[in-house]
């Protein structure tokens, strides 16, 4: 890969440890990917921020980079593993609490802004089209990558972190046009289909259904009339969690879908198939003591419908139900008295965390969600799941009950 | 790749992944590495279930693969196993990605790829030195 001599003087060591590591990352990262140089970066996520998946060794290598490392370009966080203001109410322990914030130390040390969202996009990390990003999150590279048409590669933590220290990211994979081209075609065929999507739920299950069918591959998805950003943002965390790239078309809703053509290879989705992905994430169970809504984290829209659907309601004694989402949100969502209204009903707000990064493991049987994605972490979290609409999933809270 | 001059030496050529010089005995498999969720950071073991190296310890060894998988956080595992002393002494992939990659870089383990992993064997005694392989059976 070829390097200029500011970048050669940065993988010396010039300016310091974190960006020496960092240029030992890209090189590498480049080199086994065959990237030709190293190009500028507009913002970067990071994930990775949870001590619940990093550990001691994880916070102890963040503290050697916070050490002299300092992001060049606009940096946003993913979830932590807690409410970095309420833990305590969201049962979180004295001693997780206090190695997470260590873990928010290092990043507010190294200049990133402490969002703690996995929705960039609707706090003021907001990509052009085309602009070139480093992003960790699948469902946001995802949605960065499809519904605003800017261009990252799947990073993990450590390579976004790298990728913010130096300013630059390795030119390959999703950044090269001839890599963004799609390779298969879902048509989702049954008018029926069209017409029962409506609530969040059947945009997970449907990118269950693509996710599984596109595996690793670019879908170009026809038959779909409209999408708002809800649904987007719900469809893209699921099918990117069950295994398409993080890449997709959906014709005349997406930016690229009129520039590509449908691919040869095609298959198509039925009503039936939709049902099969709800059956297979569902599981038989009745009594629910864990409701959660906002994987991704919710919008300030999904907010005002909970509220409205909460008005006059108590949640069950026996039942925890969390919505998830960034402390902005919740700021707007004070505001406008939502958070009023679904306090008072007996709900929590888990800002800056979510279900699928929070210590969980052994706290709950159960879980209803909207969200197909928050259904497959919470399965290695031990939890059975119901997979349902914002509907079901209040009645669910209010009764403790599935019905 | 070629032969070495000894009759019971073989050199293999792979690329450098990240720096550095490693001994020891090879323990190789087949099959993908899962390092978060796939290997236990504390006792060095394979939990894998179902892994043909479910069981064995990875600590100190040549640690001999096709590629990792699974999550990204496994760069931080390999990171935790080299504070830990449980980490191998070296890794060779047949083809690095990206978790193996940032993990070894991050926690200086000599890492190679693209070398020809079938002509290793769990036992031999392994030398790797930025992107060279010796063998000696």
């Amino acid at each position: 890969m070829y390097l200029t001599k500011e970048e050669e003087r940065m993988l010396d060591g010039e300016e310091g440890y974190a960006v020496k590591k960092s240029m030992e990352i890209l090189v590498a990262l480049g080199n086994i990917y065959g990237a030709e140089k190293l190009i500028e970066v507009g913002s970067v996520q990071v994930a990775g921020v949870s001590y619940h998946n990093l550990g001691d060794a994880g916070l102890e290598f963040l503290n050697e980079l916070a050490k002299d490392g300092k992001v060049k370009v606009l940096t946003t966080l993913n979830p932590a593993g807690m409410d970095l203001e309420d833990w305590r109410k969201l049962g979180i322990s004295e001693e997780f609490a206090e190695k997470q914030n260590l873990v928010i130390e290092a990043f507010r040390k190294m200049g990133i802004i402490i969002s703690c969202t996995c929705t960039p996009y609707l706090i003021g990390n907001l990509p052009r089209y085309g602009e070139h990003i480093a992003w960790s999150e699948s469902s946001a590279v995802t949605f960065a990558n499809s519904v605003i048409g800017a261009k990252t590669n799947r990073e993990g933590g450590p390579s976004a972190l790298a990728a913010a220290f130096v300013g630059k990211t390795p030119y390959y994979g999703l950044h090269l046009d001839e890599n963004r081209v799609p390779d298969i075609h879902i048509d989702v065929r049954a008018k029926d289909v069209r017409a029962k999507m409506k609530k969040f739920s059947d945009w997970g299950a449907l990118g269950y259904c693509i996710g599984k069918k596109a595996e690793n591959k670019i879908p170009y998805i026809t038959g779909i009339k409209d999408a708002d950003l809800d649904e987007l943002k719900s469809f893209c965390a699921s099918v990117v969690t069950y295994g398409s790239k993080p890449l997709f078309y959906m014709k005349e809703i997406t930016p690229g879908s009129k520039k590509h053509k449908p691919p040869k290879e095609k298959v198509t989705i039925e009503e039936k198939d939709i049902e099969e992905a709800y059956e297979s994430i569902n599981d038989d169970v009745d009594v629910i003591d864990f409701v959660c809504v906002g994987c991704p984290h919710s919008s300030i829209q999904e907010i005002a419908e909970i509220a409205k659907l909460l008005e006059n309601k108590r949640i069950s004694p026996n039942t925890e139900f969390w919505v998830a989402t960034s402390r902005l949100m919740k700021q707007l969502a004070d505001k406008r008295s939502y958070t009023n209204i679904i306090e008072k009903a007996g709900g929590k707000f888990a800002c800056d965390t979510c279900m699928a990064v929070a210590p969980l493991k052994g706290r709950f049987k159960a879980v209803a969600t909207t969200s197909a994605k928050g259904c497959y972490y919470s399965r290695q979290n031990n939890m059975k799941t119901k997979l349902g609409s914002l509907e079901q999933c209040i009645e669910a809270a209010v009764r403790g009950k599935w019905s | 790749m070629h032969r070495g001059c000894g009759e019971r030496k073989m050199e293999l050529r792979g690329r450098t992944i990240s720096k550095g010089v490693a001994e020891g005995e090879a323990l190789t498999t087949t099959q993908p590495i899962s390092f978060y969720g796939g290997v236990d950071p504390d006792t060095s073991e394979i939990i894998e279930k179902g892994h043909e190296l479910q069981g064995r310890k990875v600590k100190e060894k040549i640690l001999v693969f096709p590629q990792g998988k699974g999550s990204t956080v496994g760069s931080y595992t390999l990171y935790r196993m080299k504070k830990n002393g449980t980490a191998p002494t070296g890794i060779i992939n047949k083809e690095c990605e990206t978790i193996v990659a940032v993990g070894t870089i991050i926690s200086e383990i000599p890492c190679a790829d693209k070398v020809d992993i079938s002509k290793i064997k769990t036992g031999d005694f392994v030398r790797l030195e930025n992107g060279v392989v010796t063998i000696k059976k």
